[in-house]
């Protein structure tokens, strides 16, 4: 085993991006819930958005189109779960959950024939980590701009949700939707607005996946980031920057398990492998206690004649 | 009672229209996904299919739909089913070569006990720390397939494989096999078990007090709460047995049908059984019927792969898109539709 083959900077960079799908995911269900909504199909919109924004930009040769296709097919799936729990009512860990098994099959039958195909590059920087030597080659981290636009969503949102008015009436829908409505606010409305944000940030986070980490498309590629975005949000007790902190955390176990993997770690690699996910439960067993960030409107169903 | 009915027809006809769009002969296709199965001429082949991919379907909603009435939300039934057709499979590899009639049993106690404990997980930490089980019963179904990849390539491994990944097939060990009841009529020991669950769900859910509280606490939780019912109880209880239920019919499928632990033995029972649940509306008959239609979608769908070229996602957009409109039709019996003309209130 050769841990020095494991180089610091590098290994920060690569914790970035890799905290990136995550971090976007998780910030705007972090809006969605704050709302007083619980989208479970977070998982489903995240494959959505991977393989809307992997077709579109493999056939319009333009990765930006691509992500704006995400965000697009995010949005619009997040929409039917608007329907389903805003308009028609029904039960919200139900709908999330038709929402991901859902979005997992219509990715299945939208990505059959882009199985094997690099999608068009996504413009990258360099970040020179070591100089070429005669031993080896230069070391360059590779980090795109989304890695700082994930940053910068999840400050937009905190400073949202903190100082503006529409932040603030935000968080009120969350806490009492009933007092909310009281006071004229049009609570179905704002929560819609929500539902649809979060799908869109979710639908870039997948994408993020399929163009730019991976890049490549494969079936069920997400792997359950959709709900340990889910678990991020416990995790970060509804705080925007506690998501980041969070997101840092299980990106950084992530590319510590790939790279133990690569360094030939004398763990059989599905151990490695298991570690994202019992890290998580872990997180949330600690994380269980305090909930004082949580909206106390969440789940609940809200009808205006109620 | 009718919404059911009403969201698979109109499944129907959305599942139409997206078979048009892939470019496939809509009323055909409905026809060979509902009717080919049991009416045509092949039928005689496809009728036990019914059974075997009923089965495990109808036992793990059976399961599910305890803690779905409660509102305790076990999703990891795919994780549970996998531990259970391990620790199935794993006693009977213990005992490999051995004939003896116990075997089986044993067998089926393992993959019980092994969903169970696996289920206990997300109950104890529910219990103990308030922890959300939805999310720890969804991570451990990646853990338990992670477990499963390590299984068959390791220590479940078919030591006279040729080195190829999966276990010993337990169709050829006797003893262990879990055979046709009656030959050739796809009825094997797990169509038995879910039956039988079928009917104690009924009488639990109808006739003991232990059914009566999960009802109430689903219904109206500060209720249970004033007549004395342990939520804590119940947690352990309804994700126990569902684990248990989901656990037998991994063992079930990977001693009978599937034969072998391999890595993608699991073809997402566990999931669709949630669909199964709601689609026959958490009432065990209903489970049943829904299960028998699934499975029947299931087959169907096969069918049309073969036949017209249909992409297997289809299906699985045709599942999703029925609790879809299951949920959306909902509303029709909580609110009643009425024409009015929008005047001033």
């Amino acid at each position: 085993m050769d841990l020095s083959a494991i180089n610091p900077f590098l290994l920060l960079c690569a914790i970035l991006v890799s905290a990136t799908p995550l971090l976007f995911a998780a910030v705007g269900e972090l809006v969605v819930e704050k709302s007083g909504v619980l989208n479970l199909g977070v998982e489903g919109m995240m494959i959505t958005g991977a393989i809307c924004g992997f077709a579109i930009s493999v056939n319009t040769g333009s990765p930006w189109m691509g992500l704006l296709a995400a965000a697009g097919g995010g949005a619009v799936l997040s929409l039917l779960f608007a329907l389903l729990t805003q308009v028609a009512m029904a039960n919200q860990v139900a709908s999330g959950l038709s929402l991901t098994l859902f979005g997992l099959g219509l990715s299945a039958l939208i990505g059959q024939g882009y199985q094997g195909i690099k999608p068009p590059e996504f413009p990258t920087f360099g970040v020179v980590v070591a100089e070429a030597t005669a031993e080896r080659a230069a070391l360059v981290a590779r980090l795109d701009i989304l890695v700082f636009a994930a940053i910068a969503l999840t400050a937009a949102v905190w400073a949202f949700l903190k100082y503006s008015r529409a932040g603030l009436i935000l968080r009120a829908v969350g806490e009492s939707h009933d007092a909310a409505h009281a006071l004229g606010y049009k609570v179905v409305r704002i929560r819609v607005l929500a539902i649809l944000f979060g799908g869109a940030c979710a639908g870039l986070g997948g994408a993020y996946i399929s163009l730019i980490r991976v890049p490549q498309w494969t079936e069920g590629m997400t792997a359950g980031i959709g709900w340990i975005a889910l678990a991020l949000v416990v995790f970060a007790n509804w705080k925007p920057w506690r998501a980041l902190l969070g997101a840092w955390l299980f990106g950084g176990v992530n590319v510590l398990q790939l790279n133990l993997q690569a360094a030939g770690v004398d763990i059989p690699a599905e151990y490695l492998g298991m570690a994202p996910y019992v890290i998580t439960i872990i997180a949330l067993v600690i994380m269980s206690s305090d909930r004082s960030g949580a909206p106390a409107s969440i789940g609940r169903p809200f009808h205006a004649s109620s | 009672m009718a919404t059911p009915v009403l969201a698979v027809l109109v499944t129907m006809v959305a599942g139409g229209i997206l078979f048009a769009f892939l470019g496939k002969p809509p009323i055909e296709a409905i026809r060979v996904i509902f009717w080919d199965p049991l009416f045509s001429e092949f039928a005689f082949y496809y009728r036990p299919q019914l059974l075997v991919k009923g089965a495990p379907l109808v036992l793990i909603a059976i399961g599910l739909s305890l803690g779905f009435r409660a509102g305790i939300w076990n999703i990891g039934a795919e994780g549970q089913y996998i531990i259970g057709a391990l620790s199935g499979a794993g006693v009977a590899l213990a005992f490999y070569p051995l004939d003896a009639w116990w075997i089986f049993p044993l067998m089926v106690l393992g993959g019980a006990l092994g969903g169970f404990l696996w289920a206990m997980i997300p109950a104890l930490l529910k219990v103990k720390f308030g922890t959300n089980e939805i999310l720890v019963s969804l991570m451990l179904v990646y853990v338990a397939e992670k477990i499963l990849a390590s299984m068959s390539l390791g220590l479940l491994k078919n030591p006279e494989g040729y080195g190829f990944p999966g276990s010993r097939n337990l169709q050829q060990y006797p003893s262990a096999h879990n055979a046709e009841i009656f030959t050739g009529s796809g009825m094997h020991w797990g169509v038995a078990a879910a039956l039988i669950a079928v009917i104690f769900a009924y009488i639990l859910l109808n006739r003991h007090m232990l059914g009566f509280q999960i009802r109430l606490t689903g219904e109206a939780p500060r209720a249970a709460r004033f007549a004395g019912v342990s939520p804590a109880r119940l947690v352990l209880f309804c994700l126990g047995t569902a684990g248990a239920l989901a656990g037998m019919a991994g063992m079930f499928e990977v001693s009978g049908p599937s034969g072998q632990v391999s890595i993608d033995f699991n073809v997402g029972y566990g999931f669709t059984a949630i669909i199964v649940a709601f689609l026959g509306r958490l009432h065990p008959i209903g489970i049943l019927l829904a299960g028998a239609l699934m499975a029947l979608t299931y087959i169907g769908g096969e069918i049309a792969q073969s036949k017209l070229g249909m992409p297997s996602a289809a299906i699985q957009v045709f599942q999703g898109m029925l609790l879809f409109f299951l949920l959306a039709l909902d509303m029709l019996t909580h609110f009643r539709l009425r024409l009015a003309a929008k005047g001033v209130a």
